[in-house]
C-alpha cells in the first residue's frame, strides 16, 4: 500500500529535505479543489474513512456554504512513491480562491516548489486561476497540469487539455485526468507530485529563517502561525523574534497538521507546520513575516513581505442603534484573525453610529459583514462601498480620502484615484458585451488573447471605483455568467471626479454622498433623488430632494406635502382596530431616522443603499433557505 | 345609573357588494332561502335571546337608542324588528325620545314597508345612497337606480320619518370631481336632514381588494381625495348640514345619537354575530358566523367571542383618537403638557381652529380633518 501509518511516517524535525515535496493546489471555486483535497486525506489515510466528512479542511461555515476557502491551510501527508517505493512527506498547502487574498496567495506559494493546477474540465480555465499561475509561474514554481470532473458527462478533456498546454508550455497529453469525486488518477497524481516537484532547499546550519504564510486565531491557543521553515531549524527550545517588529516571542509548541494537530520537537528545511506563542492578535504574527531566532537571528529576511494594504471602504452601521457596542465587539473579535480588516468609529447624520471599515475587496467585505451578522447577530445597513482618493486642494494640500464625506469643499487642485489592471476570461462571443462594459466603466483595452479556439482573455485597465460599483454583478449578467474576473492594482491615475451630495429639504444626508466621474453625476443624482422620492414617505410638508455638486444643483424632485391622512370610518367594531393600529404606526415612528424635520424610514435608507443585484442576491439567498 | 345603547346586526344581503367587508352572508353561502322570511322569524328569536343575556349582564337601565345595522336590515320582517324594539322595552327603560334607526336600501323599500317600520317603533332611517352617478355604481357594484333614492326619502318623509340620512361614498376608482359634484348636489336636494360622507376603504379580502392588488383598477390619488372632501365640506356646510364627526354632517339637532355614543365613550351593548360591546372599559365581541351564533346561544345564551380589559392609557388613546374627530375636540384637562405642545405644532400649521384653542379645546379645521389619523399617532403615548 502506498500509504504509511502515519506513526511509521517520517517526524518532523527528524525529515530529510530530499523526501519532502511542498506543493498548493491552484483552482477557481467550485473547480473540486476541498473535493479533490478530500480524496488526497482518504488515499494516504491521515483521515480514517469513518471520520471522513465533506471539505474536511474548510474550517468556517462560510467557507463551506460558499464553497470559497478564504484561509489557507497545510496538511502533511506521508506517501510511499509508487514508481521508487521511497517515502515521502507532501505538505499540501491550500490557498485562497479569491482575487482579494492574492497577497496571501502569494505567500503561500512563496512556501511551495510546486503547484498542481486543478481545472474543471467541463468549463475550463477562470480568470482568478489564471492570475494564480501567473502568479506561480513568476514564483518559479513547478506546475502539473490537472483536469479535474473527468466523470461529468459535460467533460471536454480534450478541449482545456490543449487550453492548459498553451497556457504553461507543456503537451496536452501532459495534462493529467482525475476525479475528486470518484477518486481516479488521484493515486497517480500523488506520484508525479513527488516525480516532478523538486525538493525544497536549504541551509540547516544557517540563521533560521521562516516564513508565515498564514495565522489563525484561535480562541483556545490564541494565534496559530503556519510556517515554512527555509534554513536553519525551529524548535520548542527558541526564543524566536519577528523580523518586521523585531518583538520577542516564547514557543508555546511546535506542530503538524495531519491533519490533526500533532506536537512535535522541531521543523527543519522545507517543513511546514504551526508555531504557537501565545500572541493574541494576528496582527503581531503577519502573513509575509519572516521568524528568526532571538538567540541567532538572520540579517536578511525572506522577500515579499508586504502591509495588507485596504482598497475599499464602506460604513457598517447597526439597524439598531443600541447595537453600536454589539458590533465594536464583534468586528475587535473579528480583526483577531483578519489582519486586513481597519476600522474607526464613524458618526453619520443619517445613520447613527458606526464604523468606516477598510477591506481587501469586495468578496472581503462581504464576508466580512456576512459574520458579523452571522456570528454576532447584528442587522447591518452597508453603506455604497468607495475606493482611497488622493485629492490636492487649491492651497497644495494632499488628503487621503476614504470617506466621501471627508472629501474637501473648497477648489481642488486634482484627485486621484486607484487603477486596475483587469483580466476577463469569456467564450469569445461575449466579447462584444464586455467591451462594452469596460468602456462604460473608463476601461482601456490593454490586449486580447485566444485561449482556445472559442475563449478569449481581455485584458483592460479600469478604475477601481467602477468593479467596486457592481461591475461584476453586471459582467456576470451579460454573460449569461460565463465571464470570470480578476484584477490586480497598478497605481493611482487623475480622474475628472466630482463629489455628489443628495439633500432633503436644504440639508445633506451624508449616506448617500458619492465621488462618481463628472460623467456620471447627473446619472447617480437622478438615480437617487428619484429612488428617494419613491422611498420617503409624504409628509406634513413638501420636501425637496436635490442632487448637488459643490453649490451647484444638478438633479432635483420633490414630494408633495401629505394632505389626508385619516381613515373616514370609525364605529362600535373598529375602535379596537384603530386604536391597536395607530399604537403600531406609533411604534413604526420611534425607528424612522430624522434628517432635520424630515422623518425617513430605516427601510428607505436600505433600500436606497440597495443596488439591484444586492436585491437579487438576496432574493436567491432566502430561496436557497427555503 | 348609567344608560346601554344597542347596535342590532342583521348578517344578511341579497348580494354582496364587491367593496364591502362587513360581516354579513348572501343566501347562495348560508344555503337559506331567498325570500328571508323563516330567517327572519328564526334569528330575530336568537336576538331576543340575547337582549335577555344583556339584562343579565348589564346594570345599566336607560336604552337611549337602538341601531339596526348590517348586512341589509331591511331583509327582515318589519314585524320581527319591532319584536327586537319591544323586547328591549320591557327588559330595559327605552326612554320615550328615544332614537331608534334602521339602515335600509333605497331599492327594495315601499310604502308599506316604511309605514311598518314606523309601527315597529323605528323613527330615525338611513338609506344606503353611496353615489348618484351610475358608473360609480356600478364600479361599487351597487345595482340600484339612483332614481329610487328619491323616492325612498320622500316615501319615508310621507311615512312619518323625520330623521333621514344618506350615506355618500367618494373617492371610488373613476369618479370625477364633477361625478361627485352631482352626488353632492343630489342628496342635497333630498328632504334629509343628516349625510355621511365615507372615502371609499379599499379593504384586503374584498373583490375590490383584489382588484386593485391585481392592478386591475387604480385607486384615485390621495390628493384628489382630499379635495372631494373639501367640496363635500364646503357644499353641506352652505346648505346648513353642520360637521359633527368627520365623516358626518347634520342639520342642528339631527346629529346621530346612536353613533355619539361610540364616540363620546359611551356603554353600549352590540347583539348579533360579530357585534362589538363595550361597557365600562371592557370590549367584548360576539362569534362571527350566523352558525356559531345560533349554536352559542342553543348552548347557554352567551355568544361571546374574546374580550378586552383597557389599560388606562388605551383607554386615554382612545379618547384621543375617537374625539379628536368631533366637532366638540378634545379638551386640554384629558391632555398631558406634552401632548398640548405637540397639538400646538398643529395649530401654527391651520390644523386646529384658534378660536376653540383660546377656550382650552382641540377642534380640527378642514385642513387638519384629513390629517386626524397623523395628529393623532403624534400625540398618543
Amino acid at each position: 500500500m502506498p500509504a504509511i501509518p502515519l506513526t511509521k511516517a517520517p517526524q518532523p524535525s527528524q525529515t530529510k529535505p530530499e523526501q519532502i515535496r511542498n506543493f498548493c493546489i491552484i483552482a477557481h471555486i467550485d473547480h473540486g479543489k476541498s473535493t479533490l483535497a478530500d480524496r488526497m486525506l482518504g488515499i494516504t489515510e491521515v483521515v480514517e474513512l469513518r471520520n471522513m466528512r465533506a471539505q474536511y479542511l474548510d474550517r468556517m461555515d462560510i467557507e463551506r456554504e460558499r464553497g470559497i476557502t478564504i484561509k489557507s491551510q497545510a496538511v502533511r501527508l506521508p506517501w510511499r512513491s509508487g514508481i521508487d517505493g521511497q517515502e515521502y512527506i507532501l505538505n499540501m498547502i491550500d490557498t485562497p480562491g479569491h482575487v482579494d487574498f492574492t497577497y496571501e496567495v502569494s505567500r503561500s506559494l512563496a512556501a511551495c516548489e510546486g503547484a498542481v493546477l486543478l481545472v474543471d474540465c467541463a468549463q475550463g480555465i477562470e480568470a482568478q486561476t489564471l492570475a494564480n499561475l501567473y502568479l506561480a509561474m513568476e514564483n518559479n514554481l513547478t506546475i502539473i497540469p490537472v483536469l479535474n470532473k473527468i466523470d461529468l458527462p459535460a467533460a471536454q478533456p480534450e478541449k482545456f487539455a490543449e487550453e492548459l498546454a498553451k497556457l504553461i508550455g507543456c503537451q496536452p497529453e501532459d495534462c493529467l485526468r482525475v476525479s475528486g469525486k470518484t477518486g481516479a488518477g488521484v493515486t497517480e497524481l500523488l506520484d508525479q507530485i513527488v516525480k516532478q516537484i523538486p525538493a525544497p532547499v536549504g541551509d540547516p546550519l544557517a540563521p533560521t529563517r521562516a516564513l508565515i504564510f498564514d495565522s489563525v486565531y484561535d480562541t483556545y491557543r490564541g494565534v496559530v502561525t503556519y510556517v515554512r521553515v527555509k534554513d536553519g531549524h525551529l524548535s520548542t527550545r527558541d526564543q524566536i523574534q519577528m523580523f518586521s517588529t523585531g518583538v520577542r516571542h516564547e514557543m508555546l509548541e511546535v506542530g503538524v497538521i495531519s491533519p490533526e494537530p500533532m506536537v512535535s520537537k522541531g521543523l527543519g528545511v522545507g517543513e511546514v507546520g504551526y508555531v504557537i506563542t501565545g500572541v493574541k492578535d494576528v496582527r503581531q504574527s503577519r502573513v509575509g513575516d519572516t521568524i528568526t531566532t532571538y538567540n541567532n537571528p538572520t540579517k536578511v529576511a525572506l522577500s515579499g513581505y508586504k502591509d495588507p494594504r485596504p482598497m475599499v471602504f464602506s460604513g457598517l452601521f447597526p439597524l439598531d442603534g443600541a447595537d453600536f457596542p454589539l458590533l465594536r465587539e464583534a468586528l475587535d473579535k473579528l480583526q483577531l484573525n483578519d489582519a486586513a480588516l481597519v476600522y474607526e468609529p464613524e458618526s453619520s447624520a443619517a445613520l447613527g453610529f458606526g464604523f468606516r471599515c477598510g477591506f481587501l475587496g469586495l468578496l472581503h467585505m462581504e464576508i466580512v459583514r456576512e459574520r458579523l451578522e452571522r456570528e454576532s447577530n447584528l442587522s447591518l445597513i452597508s453603506t455604497a462601498p468607495n475606493v482611497v482618493y488622493s485629492v490636492t486642494t487649491g492651497d497644495g494640500k494632499l488628503l487621503t480620502v476614504t470617506n466621501p464625506s471627508e472629501y474637501p469643499d473648497g477648489k481642488i487642485e486634482k484627485v486621484e484615484e486607484p487603477i486596475v489592471r483587469a483580466t476577463v476570461l469569456a467564450p469569445s462571443e461575449f466579447i462584444g458585451t464586455i467591451m462594452e462594459l469596460c468602456q462604460e466603466r473608463r476601461g482601456i483595452l490593454m490586449g486580447m488573447d485566444y485561449l482556445s479556439e472559442d475563449r478569449v482573455e481581455i485584458r483592460y485597465t479600469l478604475p477601481l471605483a467602477e468593479i467596486v460599483f457592481d461591475f461584476f454583478d453586471q459582467l456576470k449578467s451579460r454573460t449569461r455568467g460565463y465571464a470570470s474576473l480578476d484584477y490586480e492594482p497598478i497605481g493611482e491615475a487623475e480622474g475628472d471626479l466630482v463629489k455628489v451630495d443628495i439633500l432633503l429639504q436644504g440639508e445633506k444626508v451624508d449616506a448617500f454622498s458619492a465621488i462618481v466621474h463628472k460623467d456620471k453625476a447627473y446619472a447617480y443624482g437622478t438615480m437617487m433623488t428619484g429612488k428617494l422620492r419613491e422611498l420617503i414617505p409624504r409628509q406634513q410638508f413638501e420636501i425637496p430632494i436635490q442632487a448637488a455638486i459643490g453649490g451647484r444643483i444638478i438633479a432635483r424632485e420633490s414630494i408633495r406635502a401629505i394632505r389626508k391622512d385619516v381613515l373616514a370610518k370609525c364605529y362600535g367594531g373598529d375602535i379596537s382596530r384603530k386604536r391597536k393600529l395607530l399604537e403600531k404606526q406609533k411604534e413604526g415612528k420611534k425607528r424612522m431616522k430624522m434628517v432635520g424635520r424630515v422623518e425617513v424610514p430605516q427601510e428607505a435608507f436600505v433600500a436606497a443603499l440597495t443596488t439591484d443585484a444586492d436585491i437579487d442576491k438576496a432574493k436567491a439567498k432566502a430561496k436557497e433557505r427555503e | 345609573m348609567s344608560s346601554l345603547a344597542f347596535y342590532v346586526h342583521i348578517p344578511y344581503c341579497v348580494r354582496r357588494c364587491g367593496y364591502c367587508d362587513f360581516n354579513t352572508y348572501t343566501p347562495g353561502e348560508l344555503s337559506i332561502d331567498l325570500n328571508f322570511r323563516d330567517v327572519s322569524r328564526s334569528y330575530i328569536d336568537l336576538l331576543l335571546q340575547e337582549i335577555n343575556f344583556a339584562r343579565q349582564i348589564s346594570t345599566a337601565e336607560k336604552v337611549p337608542t337602538i341601531f339596526f345595522g348590517g348586512g341589509t336590515p331591511t331583509l327582515m320582517e318589519p314585524v320581527d324588528l319591532g319584536r327586537v324594539v319591544s323586547a328591549i322595552g320591557e327588559k330595559f327603560d327605552l326612554l320615550p325620545n328615544a332614537e331608534v334607526t334602521t339602515e335600509a336600501n333605497p331599492d327594495t323599500v315601499t310604502q308599506e314597508k316604511l309605514a311598518a317600520l314606523r309601527t315597529a317603533g323605528i323613527n330615525r332611517i338611513s338609506f344606503g345612497m353611496q353615489s348618484a352617478t351610475p358608473h360609480v355604481l356600478d364600479t361599487l357594484d351597487r345595482t340600484h337606480n339612483p332614481e329610487n333614492v328619491l323616492k325612498a326619502t320622500q316615501w319615508a318623509r310621507e311615512a312619518g320619518f323625520d330623521e333621514i340620512s344618506v350615506d355618500l361614498i367618494y373617492g371610488t376608482p373613476g369618479e370625477s370631481i364633477s361625478d361627485w359634484q352631482r352626488s353632492i348636489d343630489t342628496a342635497l336636494s333630498l328632504p334629509i336632514t343628516h349625510i355621511s360622507a365615507y372615502a371609499l376603504i379599499v379593504e384586503s379580502g374584498t373583490k375590490l381588494g383584489a382588484q386593485v392588488k391585481r392592478g386591475d383598477i387604480v385607486m384615485p390619488d390621495d390628493d384628489e381625495t382630499a379635495d372631494k372632501y373639501l367640496l363635500a365640506d364646503e357644499k353641506f356646510e352652505a346648505a346648513g348640514f353642520r360637521w359633527y364627526e368627520l365623516s358626518n354632517w347634520s342639520k342642528p339637532g339631527s346629529e346621530s345619537r346612536h353613533n355619539l355614543a361610540y364616540w363620546n365613550g359611551d356603554n353600549w351593548w352590540g347583539a348579533g354575530p360579530g357585534a362589538h360591546s363595550h361597557i365600562d372599559g371592557r370590549r367584548f365581541w360576539n362569534v362571527k358566523h350566523p352558525t356559531a351564533y345560533a349554536q352559542k346561544m342553543a348552548n347557554g345564551g352567551d355568544p361571546k367571542h374574546e374580550e378586552e380589559f383597557l389599560t388606562d392609557s388605551q383607554k386615554a388613546s382612545e379618547e384621543i383618537m375617537l374625539k379628536i374627530r368631533l366637532a366638540d375636540g378634545l379638551a386640554f384637562d384629558s391632555l398631558t403638557p406634552v401632548q398640548i405642545d405637540a397639538l400646538e405644532g398643529f395649530k401654527s400649521q391651520g390644523h386646529l381652529i384658534e378660536q376653540s384653542w383660546s377656550e382650552k379645546r382641540a377642534v380640527l379645521t378642514r385642513s387638519g380633518r384629513l390629517i386626524a389619523d397623523r395628529i393623532v399617532r403624534e400625540i398618543l403615548l
